[in-house]
């Protein structure tokens, strides 16, 4: 069995390097589809942080009178909190908001005067509310509108900004599909250009194949090496594509942070570095083998 | 050891194409038997249906008492690993060189790689190609492929050789080496299927002679002679 597996991965290299132009076709491609797969990849990470980014504009925040008893504003702040489309919930009091707004201008003497010479604290106690989604900002706007609670707010900012978050929500919404068509449509053409590719280059060994079969070289023997090969495609080009798509990330990413300034793909990929390799190495060597196992199929009969 | 029994192959396609016709013939362990007959006689045919290339339409092939047209798949190998083939066309593997042609077909039998670094080196200094190992076939001549052929179709000690108009692309002196080669085998203890349409070839060995036409035996002569009317 050890002879025989020596023989098949023989056989395989040998297959691989004296193909020549062949085998370098072969690996073009595979080396193209694998940059389809990273850079899908790198679709992801943007849509994800982009879309992460966008969740993180959108909030509810519910002001309440100054009148409103701190007690009073905690309970609504529990019971919103209940709710199941909430993620989360934050409680500025109205000391916390003057603090806030006092350091925020502390550079502005205009602002600072007028602060001091002010008998109480003008600003309002107010909740911050984050949603699981961005479509489920209306189902929490409707728990907020309480007859109970009415006495006590000011103002929901969710009925001014209702527009905007809802077409954010649909952005979000839109993006993740689009995203996800462009995964599948993307994988679908390499995975089919890569198979066409292996197909053509079995066929054009379907002489040797026949020549084989007549000397009688059993199956394992006459496909395996195929399959070997498609494992050598898989590394080699694994390993071309990240040479040749890592010093793009690098050169790239800085351009990107102007666009999304919390996206940092240098940071993404050094720390993902070894699943990125081991997805690269999986997906190349499943392409390079399915293909060669489905291609051969039909030369091995009678 | 090699019979063909009522044997008869046609081809659908719109219309019935016979290539072989109630076939039956007996060959004999190391007989040198030459099959002669026009193009198209169904020599071509009788060789792909001995080694399982194509099945016959009707009767039955039966090898070292195995019946050829009932084998599996996976039992095909088997039987060609005991039967050398050499064609027109040497149909050697163009990404092995001479040494890898000879020494695969030891190594898709199982031979252990010691017993192959001994035996095809040999084998090549019997062909005369020796000096020629490490050559690819697209740097050989017709000559010296058709000899790394028929090194790879004897290397296995097979019982039976069969050489399908191996003379067919060659001049007359490679000719003339590749017939002794196959004597030389038969010799040695090998039965030889010889298919040519070369009547020097035929008369010079004054061996079995089957002749065929239209895919039919016409005629079968121990010690016979090139004649086709």
């Amino acid at each position: 069995m050890a002879t025989l597996f020596a023989r098949i991965f023989r056989y395989g290299w040998q297959n691989f390097s004296r193909g020549k132009w062949l085998s370098a076709a072969t690996l073009i491609v595979i080396v193209l589809a694998l940059i389809v797969f990273e850079s899908l990849i790198v679709f992801s990470v943007i849509t994800k942080t982009s879309v992460a980014l966008l969740k993180e504009k959108i909030d509810i925040s519910v002001y309440f009178k100054p009148t409103a008893p701190e007690e009073e504003i905690l309970k609504i702040k529990k019971a919103i909190e209940n709710l199941p489309e909430t993620e989360s919930v934050e409680y500025v009091s109205r000391d916390k908001a003057l603090a806030t707004f006092k350091e925020a201008h502390k550079d502005d003497p205009a602002i600072s005067q007028a602060l001091s010479e002010l008998a109480e604290n003008p600003l309002s106690a107010l909740v911050n509310i984050k949603a699981k989604d961005p479509s489920q900002y209306a189902a929490i706007a409707k728990g907020l509108d309480n007859a109970d609670w009415r006495p006590l707010t000011q103002k929901i900012t969710y009925r001014q900004n209702q527009a905007i978050i809802e077409r954010l929500g649909k952005a979000i919404d839109i993006g993740n599909r689009l995203g996800l068509i462009i995964t599948i449509l993307l994988t679908l053409t390499a995975i089919i250009i890569t198979f066409n590719t292996v197909s053509l280059a079995i066929y054009s060994n379907r002489d040797e194949i026949g020549i084989m079969r007549l000397v009688g070289a059993p199956a394992s023997l006459i496909s395996g090496p195929y399959m070997v090969e498609g494992v050598i495609y898989g590394v080699i080009g694994a390993a071309i594509s990240l040479a040749v798509f890592w010093p793009a990330i690098y050169w790239g990413a800085p351009y990107l942070k102007y666009f999304i300034t919390d996206l940092d793909l240098r940071a993404y990929f050094v720390a993902h570095i070894f699943s990125l390799v081991g997805y690269q190495l999986l997906f190349g060597i499943a392409l390079g083998v399915i293909s060669s196992n489905f291609a051969i199929q039909k030369y091995l009969k009678i | 050891m090699i019979s063909f029994v009522n044997v008869s192959k046609w081809y659908e396609n719109g219309t019935k194409s016979v290539a072989l016709e109630d076939v039956n013939l007996k060959i004999e362990s190391q007989e040198f038997v030459t099959l002669v007959g026009k193009s198209g006689a169904g020599k071509s045919t009788l060789v792909k249906l001995m080694i399982g290339e194509d099945r016959p339409t009707k009767g039955k092939i039966m090898i070292a008492g195995k019946e050829v047209n009932r084998l599996s798949s996976s039992e095909l190998p088997e039987l060609r690993r005991k039967i050398g083939v050499v064609f027109q066309d040497f149909r050697l593997l163009p990404k092995k060189d001479v040494y890898e042609n000879v020494a695969f077909a030891m190594e898709v039998a199982g031979r252990p790689d010691i017993e192959i670094e001994s035996v095809v080196p040999q084998v090549l200094d019997m062909v005369g190609l020796a000096e020629r190992a490490h050559h690819f076939p697209d740097q050989l001549s017709g000559g010296e492929k058709q000899r790394v052929a028929i090194a790879r179709a004897m290397i296995n000690r097979p019982m039976v050789i069969v050489a399908d108009e191996p003379t067919g692309n060659l001049d007359p002196g490679n000719t003339w080496e590749i017939i002794k080669l196959l004597m030389k085998i038969n010799e040695l203890g090998t039965t030889v299927i010889l298919a040519t349409h070369s009547k020097d070839i035929v008369n010079a060995l004054g061996k079995r002679v089957i002749s065929m036409d239209q895919g039919k035996v016409i005629r079968d002569e121990k010690n016979g002679k090139y004649v086709l009317s």
